[in-house]
């Protein structure tokens, strides 16, 4: 998560810093911008970097969280005892295929939406804040809600039933469980990235509409080389922000499925929050959370590679 | 090398900004101790428990703790209630920081691990006063006696008299409890008339605890066990032995014969209360709700798979901590607390079975040849400790997600075989809790 978000603060300090003159330390425009950086440089050192070092040191370490015992240094012994392990191997492939599917279905109907709510018509914000309402509320209630949506003889196999369809035990079947928490998680946030893109949208100039149409382009011609060019910054941020947010599948799995059953909805984060509390066994957790951060960080090299400004160069 | 230099000093800025705060919050965690008024009057116990959320045990345990502040002036208790859900949570931080209360509620299976961690300070002194409470509300380890409950409860099977005569089957008594095979065959004849979505409901939609709670029963009357209780080293042989994987079959084939639903509904005592399901497997706490809905109903002993009926045992115990700058306060209100008419009040305020006899006597319902008293006699006659070893937090949740698995289809032998490996293994990285 940190990558997305480290350059700007040492950029801003560089903006401010130049003059180097007579004055005295302690009034240069420097040592102010770098007293305005304290407080924010303190939390993110505190609850950032040092856990993160923490997690580095502790993955090697056989730490636990209720023990009279220190900690002792065991090695790479976690990551073997790790990669040995099937929940390991069933929680990554399930976190993959979350994210394989989510971004792309989601930022998808995210962008759909926000098309279709950038009209300008009676009533427009009432449809902007229905898609937004799922966001708003907790991530706890909507999955206790889909929860009881979900149940064998819940609401979507009543309605399912009414066609003649024999709804399957959507959460207690290891074929359709991860499926359900993927429909979840759409209809969940999609619109927050429904007003990323409309964001984005409202920044593309209206002449350029009209340029195109005089030109005889047709709608679709449109989006294709007027809409879709001046979304690509907003594009960039929206694929990395769902991806993380993919990665980190935690609440839902947590709430309507612990992970069962058998495997079928286990993740990487799920894993490594009832290891680490659950089972108290923190060194073991820092190893799940160190691989976890080694497949972000990758995965975010990777889209930092596809989407660099190829103009800059 | 601008940009180097700057986040050099960036560093450096920010470490010398840290350190203050961190110097202070260290001084600030020296100096203050959980007992804070030493000056003169009475020296305050401070005391924690987890039911924040449960009225009526909070206020039974409120009036004991208003009658010993009243009873001499040494000491003055000092209620704290948590929610029961981030209750363990607060516990473990505040051992972290060594800022414990004095006295403390904790669950059970729990007890040997925070002993061994070395929260809890042993009991002394009490064993006159053990010796009349069920053994399974005593939370033990290494011979010493950590916590003592107020109260325990017992599993049984709820049904009622008019179903169990519709279908002609034998109303089983806690001397002759249903067998395996009797259980099988009724469950077969209420499936058969179609009357009830499912015979029977051993709620599967609890989370948790519940499941060691309840589960790991049907495994010790098949004879099988969580882990090998002659030295609590490893888990071979008793969780994957022929007798458990028979215990795993036969929990997958209530399933997949339909006898009972693979995931309960929110709420299986309203589901029984509704006629959905004919016997309800639960905890002695839903004996009041059932027992205002229906007037024949029953509290059936448990099955006996092989061993006999088997039902956990232990729940919430109090106890005292080794971070108590008053152990003798803390020690003399765990006494005072330990009386038979308190025993009763907090057992009669939570519907539980009171720990002793003499208390029994004096809650309605508990007394000879009352209503209550099947549980008493159950959890005397079929109660099994979970596992008192300090590595019990981790067989539990091992055993919840096999037992899980096993009842979504997965390979007995497998999967008992995994469970054993990873408490074994547990166990040894912990040397055994020597």
């Amino acid at each position: 998560m940190s990558t997305t978000q480290t350059d700007p603060t040492p950029i801003a300090a560089t903006a401010v810093a130049p003059p180097h003159g007579s004055k005295p330390i302690g009034r240069s425009p420097a040592a102010v911008a770098w007293l305005m950086l304290v407080p924010a440089g303190v939390l993110l050192i505190t609850f950032l970097i040092i856990p993160i070092i923490l997690t580095f040191i502790l993955a090697f370490t056989n730490a636990r969280l209720i023990s009279p015992r220190p900690a002792t240094f065991v090695g790479v012994d976690n990551f073997i005892r790790l990669f040995q392990d099937e929940t390991f191997w069933a929680s990554l492939r399930n976190t993959v295929v979350f994210a394989v599917v989510i971004v792309p279905v989601q930022s998808a109907i995210a962008l759909g939406l926000a098309v279709l709510v950038n009209k300008k018509m009676r009533g427009i914000n009432f449809f902007r804040t229905v898609y937004f309402l799922p966001v708003v509320t907790s991530i706890v209630v909507v999955s206790m809600l889909w929860l009881f949506m979900y149940q064998p003889n819940g609401l979507i196999n009543a309605v399912l039933a009414r066609f003649g369809i024999q709804g399957p035990d959507w959460l207690g079947n290891p074929n359709t469980a991860l499926f359900a928490i993927i429909v979840l998680s759409i209809w969940q946030a999609c619109g927050m990235h429904m007003i990323i893109w409309l964001s984005g949208l409202q920044t593309i100039p209206g002449e350029l509409y009209e340029a195109a149409e005089i030109d005889g382009a047709t709608k679709w011609q449109q989006f294709q080389h007027v809409t879709w060019p001046g979304l690509r910054p907003t594009a960039v941020f929206i694929l990395i922000t769902i991806t993380i947010a993919a990665f980190s599948l935690f609440a839902q799995v947590n709430l309507m499925t612990q992970g069962g059953p058998l495997d079928a909805t286990t993740t990487l984060v799920f894993m490594a929050v009832r290891v680490g509390f659950q089972q108290q066994q923190t060194g073991y957790a820092s190893a799940i959370s160190l691989v976890f951060f080694a497949l972000v960080l990758i995965v975010t090299l990777i889209y930092r590679y596809l989407t660099r400004d190829k103009d800059a160069r | 090398m601008k940009k180097k230099h700057i986040i050099r000093g960036l560093a450096a800025t920010i470490i010398v900004a840290a350190m203050p705060l961190s110097l202070s919050a260290c001084a600030k965690g020296g100096s203050t101790s959980s007992n804070n008024d030493n000056s003169g009057g009475p020296k305050t116990i401070s005391m924690w428990t987890h039911n924040a959320g449960n009225k009526d045990e909070l206020a039974s345990i409120q009036a004991i703790v208003k009658d010993y502040n009243a009873s001499q002036t040494g000491y003055k208790v000092d209620v704290q209630a948590f929610p029961q859900d981030s209750y363990n949570q607060s516990v473990v931080s505040a051992a972290a920081a060594k800022k414990l209360p004095c006295l403390l509620d904790i669950d059970g299976p729990n007890v040997p691990n925070w002993a061994w961690a070395g929260y809890l300070a042993p009991i002394e002194g009490m064993d006159d006063t053990f010796s009349k409470f069920l053994p399974t509300v005593l939370g033990k380890w290494n011979d010493k006696t950590y916590s003592y409950g107020f109260y325990d409860v017992a599993l049984t099977m709820v049904t009622r008299k008019s179903i169990l005569e519709k279908y002609g089957i034998r109303i089983p008594t806690i001397d002759k409890p249903w067998t395996k095979d009797e259980l099988t065959a009724a469950l077969d004849k209420i499936k058969a008339s179609g009357d009830f979505q499912y015979p029977l409901d051993i709620a599967t939609s609890f989370t948790g605890e519940w499941w060691p709670y309840a589960y790991s029963p049907f495994l010790q009357s098949f004879g099988g066990d969580l882990i090998n209780r002659n030295d609590y080293k490893s888990a071979d042989g008793v969780l994957n032995g022929p007798q458990a994987v028979e215990w795993a079959k036969w929990f997958h084939g209530l399933v997949t014969n339909k006898y009972v639903p693979l995931k309960s509904g929110t709420d299986p005592a309203a589901d029984f209360m509704n006629g959905k399901t004919a016997i309800l497997y639960n905890g002695s706490w839903t004996a009041v709700a059932t027992r205002a809905k229906f007037k024949d109903v029953l509290f059936l002993p448990s099955v006996d798979l092989g061993q006999g009926p088997k039902i956990g045992g232990g729940s919430w115990q109090w106890g005292m901590s080794t971070n108590c700058a008053n152990p003798e306060g803390a020690a003399d209100y765990l006494k005072f607390a330990a009386q038979d008419k308190y025993v009763a009040s907090v057992s009669k305020a939570t519907t539980n079975i009171p720990a002793t006899d003499a208390a029994a006597k004096m809650v309605p319902g508990f007394g000879p040849g009352q209503e209550n008293e099947v549980f008493l006699n159950y959890a005397k006659k079929f109660a099994v400790l979970r596992p008192p070893t300090p590595g019990y937090t981790f067989i539990a949740t091992e055993f919840t997600k096999t037992a899980q698995d096993i009842l979504n289809g997965a390979d007995p032998q497998q999967s008992l075989d995994q469970a054993v490996k990873d408490i074994d293994a547990n166990q040894k990285s912990n040397n055994y809790f020597q």
